[in-house]
């Protein structure tokens, strides 16, 4: 044994005991997303509820795609059923977790496809108090950790967390998320915007298992505390493992999806 | 070949609207429920009294587009079938009928076969379309060019790893609409009195090839091709009282780019074409950016678009952009009501000539949307081609109710 390594047997058993807030916020992050490994490939039909100061409504359906994609950010492809006059409009992203994602709009009326810019994350999703930011694959990579404390939400037992973006643009200074212990998703989240305000409120209900491992949200509610604005989504036909490739995620299938 | 392409040249003789109406009752029948589409009511008022007697001041107009799609095998086989109608209160020329598409799908993992008629489009820029050449200009329906007619086409798109080539046979040449003599936007001598002229002896029986290959690299997308047939673009010879098309046989090959950089998107169109008058024989050019600032104004999104239009045909060109600086402010709410505008200007540099424009809308509703269009023209020599619509100027709203 060589000198230089003694040192450093000592300090091992302390550093697992004394793991810091900052440690443990990331290694529930990376359990987390452990357990929502493997999935393959996801489709699902979304009905969106945007409702304003008011309570007047507003409904979009859209139909949602993902592939999973190991070592990097998802794939996805959405595609707008109404309101009618955007009907056939069609959203690919390829995420990535350390550099700026793909994206691609196809506009049925003029048969394009186009290329946007991929960094306006913070930009709100399809009118909705929802910024894309905020459905987009979300990668460990994406933030750093704090582990807060845990107690119990709604009858169940949660870790209290902080997220930090490191992505620059991100519309968020923190988020502080309720993740339940037992299936390790997202109860609750808070965003604070640049500024550290509280914004936007997000929480997730109805959580039900498939294929006897991931859980997914029937309802999630964003309120936006600065607007009074509200959405609601209701997702609806979760269907795993349908056998989709990268080819059902690419220009030519974004160009025939209506 | 007679037998296969003459139901095709039916459908576009004068018994268009009827054959349209009946194929579209018969299919309502068997799939009530696929069909979607939209109405649309349009006036229109121009600033100046016209310049010929026949022409309105004002112009009301409706159209409709129904669309049905049938989709099966697991969605890798699709029928499409969108037909328009537009009505005109004066012009008789832009009351006409289009199929936009009737065809059908054949997706695999490798290709996509397509027969039948369809739209699509080619490129990257804002200001003009110079490598889409497949479907030919709905003049009629707005001056801008935007608007299509659908094309007849048998196309094959092999898809790998290194992109995706298209093979297209397109067996029907679809003319240039263009107004009448009651309408406004017209050249003094209007086009459409006598029957179109080709160089090719098939006239609009030639069968046009055209190949393209796209793909993209990281944040670059990149489409190359080649089209050998008959020009969408006449030329035209006067009569003194008429002008007649002239569609001559050209090859084009066709450069589409864009780099998109963050909050830059960096786009340029190439264009080589050769033909055999002096008019279809050029290079072409448009490039240039778009910048986007987002959460403006609260959560606005406001594009900054810049483009140079350039002809190799100068000042012979029959197009006003030979040598042009297109400005643009595109402006995205991002509200429920997906309210945007856009405003833009393109400036002749050696005139100092231009077109201005401004395009606004608003969804009112769940099934409502309202369109503004305000169009300007200020061309300052008799030799801009936009001289014809020195009295043009107009503002035009639209009221569509989608289904």
């Amino acid at each position: 044994m060589r000198k230089w390594m003694l040192p450093l047997l000592i300090l091992l058993p302390f550093n697992v005991i004394a793991e810091t807030p900052e440690e443990k916020g990331m290694a529930i992050a990376i359990k987390a997303d452990k357990a929502n490994t493997g999935w393959q490939d996801m489709q699902s039909e979304m009905t969106m509820i945007l409702r304003n100061r008011r309570g007047d409504e507003t409904t979009r359906q859209i139909r949602n795609r993902q592939l999973e994609v190991i070592g990097d950010g998802d794939k996805a492809l959405s595609i707008f059923d109404s309101p009618n006059d955007v009907k056939g409009t069609a959203f690919l992203s390829h995420t990535h977790s350390n550099e700026a994602d793909d994206q691609w709009l196809y506009l049925p009326a003029l048969k394009r496809v186009k290329r946007i810019a991929s960094n306006n994350k913070s930009g709100p999703f399809m009118g909705s108090e929802f910024a894309y930011e905020d459905i987009t694959s979300q990668e460990v990579e994406k933030y750093t950790y704090k582990w807060l404390r845990d107690e119990s939400l709604g009858g169940r037992e949660v870790h209290v967390m902080e997220h930090y973006p490191t992505y620059k643009h991100s519309g968020y200074t923190k988020q502080v998320v309720w993740v339940d212990k037992e299936r390790l998703q997202a109860l609750k989240i808070d965003f604070y915007d640049r500024k550290g305000k509280l914004l936007k409120t997000l929480t997730a209900h109805g959580y039900q298992q498939y294929i006897g491992k991931y859980w997914r949200p029937a309802k999630m509610e964003m309120v936006n505390h600065v607007t009074n604005k509200s959405t609601t989504l209701n997702w609806n036909n979760y269907k795993f493992k349908n056998g989709f490739g990268d080819r059902n995620f690419d220009k030519n299938t974004l160009k025939r999806s209506r | 070949m007679t037998t296969i392409s003459s139901p095709v040249y039916i459908l576009f003789t004068k018994n268009c609207l009827l054959i349209l109406l009946l194929i579209t009752s018969l299919v309502a029948k068997v799939y009530a429920v696929e069909w979607s589409g939209y109405a649309t009511v349009e006036y229109q008022r121009f600033v100046h009294r016209p310049l010929y007697p026949q022409q309105p001041r004002e112009n009301l107009s409706g159209a409709v587009q129904l669309s049905f799609v049938h989709k099966w095998d697991n969605g890798q086989q699709v029928f499409a079938y969108v037909p328009f109608v537009r009505l005109d209160q004066h012009d008789k020329q832009r009351s006409h009928g289009d199929v936009r598409e009737l065809t059908w799908l054949r997706a695999t993992n490798n290709w996509e076969l397509r027969l039948g008629i369809r739209k699509l489009f080619w490129g990257v820029t804002e200001s003009q379309h110079l490598v889409d050449i497949i479907n030919q200009t709905d003049l009629v329906e707005s001056p801008d060019g935007e608007e299509k007619l659908g094309q007849p086409m048998a196309n094959l798109a092999l898809i790998g790893d290194q992109g995706t080539v298209d093979i297209f046979i397109l067996p029907y040449f679809r003319e240039r609409t263009f107004p009448g003599t009651k309408g406004r936007l017209r050249t003094p001598s209007p086009v459409g009195d006598e029957p179109a002229r080709y160089t090719s002896g098939d006239k609009q029986r030639h069968i046009d090839y055209a190949l393209r290959w796209s793909h993209y690299i990281g944040d670059l997308d990149i489409g190359l091709s080649y089209f050998d047939g008959t020009s969408r673009d006449p030329s035209f010879i006067s009569t003194g009282t008429t002008l007649i098309p002239v569609y001559d046989q050209i090859q084009q090959w066709g450069l589409e780019l864009q780099a998109t950089k963050g909050s830059w998107l960096w786009k340029l169109e190439a264009i080589r074409r050769s033909g055999s008058t002096s008019s279809s024989d050029y290079n072409a050019t448009t490039g240039g950016f778009e910048y986007s600032f987002y959460g403006v104004f609260g959560n606005s999104d406001l594009g900054l678009v810049m483009e140079h239009l350039y002809d190799s045909r100068g000042n012979l060109a029959p197009t006003p952009f030979q040598n042009d600086l297109m400005l643009g402010l595109r402006w995205a709410m991002n509200d429920e009501q997906s309210t945007e505008a856009l405003v833009g200007v393109i400036a002749d540099l050696p005139s100092k000539g231009g077109a201005y424009s401004l395009e606004a809308s608003r969804r009112l509703g769940e099934n409502w949307k309202a369109n503004l269009e305000v169009r300007f023209y200020q061309p300052k020599k008799a030799s801009d081609p936009l001289f014809v619509y020195r009295s043009e100027d107009y503002a035009q709203l639209e009221m569509s109710y989608y289904f």
